[in-house]
């Protein structure tokens, strides 16, 4: 990291996650939420990569590739409810399923 | 070098910002991909290549093909041939191709750079990572086989269209 400061790549994986944040804040589309989540995890992957990349150790790639497994994991998951959800329910607002009360 | 690594970072932002501003979820996936894309970028000048070749492959590749499958299947809608018609007048395309240009724009310039240009002090090998990933962090692979197993599962019976009344 001699050209670009690690604080510059942590700055960018910042400025993403906040935007997932406000994407998944925002929508009511439960499809728009996961992608706003898929965002989310990108960008704390990428944290985990510049910080690897600055001590020069795999670490930081290792936990990227777990990162990268539980997002596959937690997508396919979520699309799945997502498909049932809207086969129950007709539409893909998150304020529809708002049925599990205690 | 490092100019490659803020266009890449403006790349991500931009197209970021359009992803989550889209009404139409294929057009925010679509933006969504380039961001993926020009966050590949980043991982490959900051000395990460085998990471920047997975973030294209199963990022932009398998999770957002993922997606557009689903969203395809939840189009069948009544009103699915307007919006069909509305996709096919144009315009839409224009804006991640021209920063997908910006992207490959930038590929064509680091390939034609020499190696050494890649920045960073060390250009992590995929060797070494597996190395480090079947070493220390073997229980962390079983683990992370069990997680797909069980997405697996989870995914094939929860989009498993049932019958309404089946027998018991």
């Amino acid at each position: 990291m001699a050209s670009v400061p690690m604080h510059q790549g942590l700055l960018l994986a910042g400025i993403l996650f906040a935007l997932g944040l406000v994407g998944l804040l925002a929508r009511r589309n439960l499809i728009f939420m996961l992608m706003s989540l898929e965002i989310m995890l990108n960008a704390a992957g990428l944290a985990f990569v510049v910080a690897g990349a600055r001590w020069g150790q795999a670490d930081g790639q290792i936990v990227f590739l777990f990162v990268l497994t539980m997002g596959a994991a937690e997508v396919s998951v979520g699309l799945a409810l997502v498909l049932r959800i809207y086969h129950k329910f007709k539409t893909l607002d998150s304020d529809a399923v708002s049925e599990m009360r205690g | 070098m490092e100019v490659v690594f803020y266009i890449s970072a403006i790349v991500a932002i931009a197209s970021t910002i359009l992803a989550i501003t889209r009404l139409s979820a294929v057009h925010a996936l679509l933006y969504l991909i380039v961001s993926l894309l020009s966050v590949a970028i980043v991982f490959f000048v900051i000395g990460a290549p085998f990471i920047a070749a997975l973030e294209v492959i199963i990022y932009a590749g398998a999770i957002m093909v993922l997606f557009v499958f689903v969203v395809m299947m939840l189009n069948l809608g009544k009103k699915s041939t307007e919006t069909e018609r509305q996709w096919q007048r144009g315009g839409m395309w224009v804006g991640p191709s021209i920063l997908a240009a910006i992207l490959i724009a930038e590929v064509a310039y680091l390939l034609s750079s020499p190696a050494t240009a890649v920045y960073g002090s060390t250009v992590m090998e995929p060797k070494q990572l597996g190395i480090v990933l079947f070493g220390p962090y073997l229980i962390g692979v079983e683990l992370a086989s069990m997680l797909l197993l069980g997405a697996l599962v989870g995914a094939y019976h929860l989009g498993r269209r049932t019958p309404e009344k089946t027998e018991k």
